[in-house]
């Protein structure tokens, strides 16, 4: 049920996440954010197993930090992604992850890239992609919409109609999403798309 | 004297440990490297030898970050450096990792001093033959620390300090100039301990300044423009002094 998918624009990549932390028929939270920013021009969307989510994508963080310390110049996306998927396939035959990832990142020489990383480390550079029962939906939106050098309003114009097309046709389907950038100027924060607000804490 | 000084692990008898000892001297041969804490700045400064001709002097990096918030100078043997500072940056990692917050300064010196102090007690290995200066702010507190270590595995907290070549000359000038300072006035201090046994000149000295934003090296011009301010102020101190007395 976790959605996950992103595309590569004109001079940036885009992911989008859901937001559901979900325990067989409860939803624990619907403001859960699922996409990491691996470094300052790195952005980690990851959706599978709640533990193995956060431990895997958090051990990738602190080493490519450690990378960077020691060799002091940052990993470039295509590196971080090849240590991804050999951390995945290291583990696979003895204690998997079960992580599904998109890497999204900018590098100065050869500009944005999103890599398509499976739990059994399959790894694939591509223009767009997409994980989970979502996947049926939003890739095919993308399939029909997505044209290369996109710009950002078009690319969040067609991320808000695959968000449409999980809402109306999934049964299942989450309630929030989160969108997140990375450019020259760095990885942040898009925006939420939210229908279901979680109840703010009441004050003692 | 000369049975008690092979192994690391046999004590001499009257209570010295020769091996760290002469790791103790291995610190002193090495070059000077001067500490110095201001209210909201740390400093670092240390010698430069005379880089070789062909050399590429930006691959002799002599001041290093452990971590955002972390910076660590040394003196003695470099290879031994490496493999600390290697450590010390895998520990601030999986401090990271494992409670999700960075390492207080105080905590990763302690870890540093702590592998040091392992490698004297223990078979067939020899201590690192470095003293280090590790500064940096504490997160969430904002408070900046300076702290030293030595081969024998002790530390402490100094506000100014410093170690390797001559390093009890640099000591004895911060004793008697040390007050608190903030900003430029803490990098100037720092650098007129450093020139106190180093040639003048920014080629002769690497300085790195540590301030809640993060690790800056200065480079060569500040550095020289810094040395040429305390030049002057030498010498319109020296031309005070001279001048009173012939106005008799």
């Amino acid at each position: 049920m976790e959605c996950v998918f992103g595309l590569v624009g004109n001079d940036f990549a885009v992911v989008v996440a859901d937001t559901s932390a979900v325990h067989s028929i409860l939803v624990h939270k619907s403001n859960e954010d699922k996409i990491m920013i691996l470094d300052s021009h790195k952005l980690i969307a990851a959706s599978g197993e709640p533990g193995d989510r956060v431990q895997f994508t958090e051990y990738i963080q602190k080493n490519v930090a450690l990378y960077q310390f020691r060799n002091g110049i940052p990993l470039t996306t295509a590196a971080a992604a090849n240590f991804t998927r050999g951390e995945l396939a290291t583990a696979l035959r003895k204690n998997p992850y079960s992580v599904n990832i998109l890497l999204a990142g900018y590098d100065k020489e050869t500009g944005p890239s999103l890599y398509y990383i499976d739990y059994i480390a399959t790894l694939h550079k591509v223009d767009k992609g997409a994980f989970g029962y979502g996947s049926y939906f939003s890739l095919s939106m993308m399939d029909r919409h997505y044209h290369s050098g996109m710009t950002v309003e078009e690319a969040i114009d067609l991320v808000d109609k695959c968000i449409m097309e999980i809402r109306s046709r999934l049964v299942v389907a989450p309630p929030n999403f989160v969108i997140k950038i990375v450019d020259k100027d760095g990885a942040r924060e898009y925006a939420w798309r939210e229908s279901v607000k979680d109840a703010a804490v009441a004050s003692a | 004297m000369a049975r008690y000084d092979r192994a690391i692990t046999v004590f001499s008898p009257d209570g010295h440990l020769f091996q760290v000892e002469y790791a103790l001297e291995a610190v002193r041969k090495g070059n000077a490297a001067v500490g110095v804490r201001g209210t909201d700045i740390v400093v670092l400064g240390v010698e430069k030898k005379s880089a070789a001709k062909l050399q590429d002097s930006r691959s002799v990096r002599k001041i290093v970050n452990l971590d955002d918030h972390i910076a660590l100078a040394c003196a003695g043997l470099k290879a031994d450096a490496r493999v600390l500072i290697n450590r010390a940056r895998i520990e601030c990692q999986s401090h990271r990792l494992t409670v999700e917050d960075p390492v207080t300064v105080e905590y990763i010196t302690r870890y540093i001093a702590g592998l040091q102090q392992k490698y004297t007690q223990s078979g067939g290995v020899r201590p690192f033959g470095l003293s280090t200066l590790i500064v940096g702010f504490d997160p969430y507190s904002g408070v900046p620390s300076l702290y030293q270590t030595d081969p024998s595995g002790t530390f402490s907290a100094w506000k100014a300090n410093a170690t390797g070549r001559n390093s009890n000359s640099i000591r004895e000038f911060l004793e008697k100039n040390y007050k608190e300072t903030s900003g430029q006035e803490t990098i100037k201090l720092a650098i007129r301990a450093l020139l106190e046994v180093v040639e003048s000149g920014g080629k002769n000295i690497e300085v790195a300044v540590m301030t809640k934003e993060g690790l800056r090296q200065l480079d060569e011009a500040e550095i020289d423009a810094i040395a040429a301010e305390i030049e002057a102020e030498k010498e319109a101190v020296e031309a005070a002094k001279k001048a009173p007395p012939k106005e008799k």
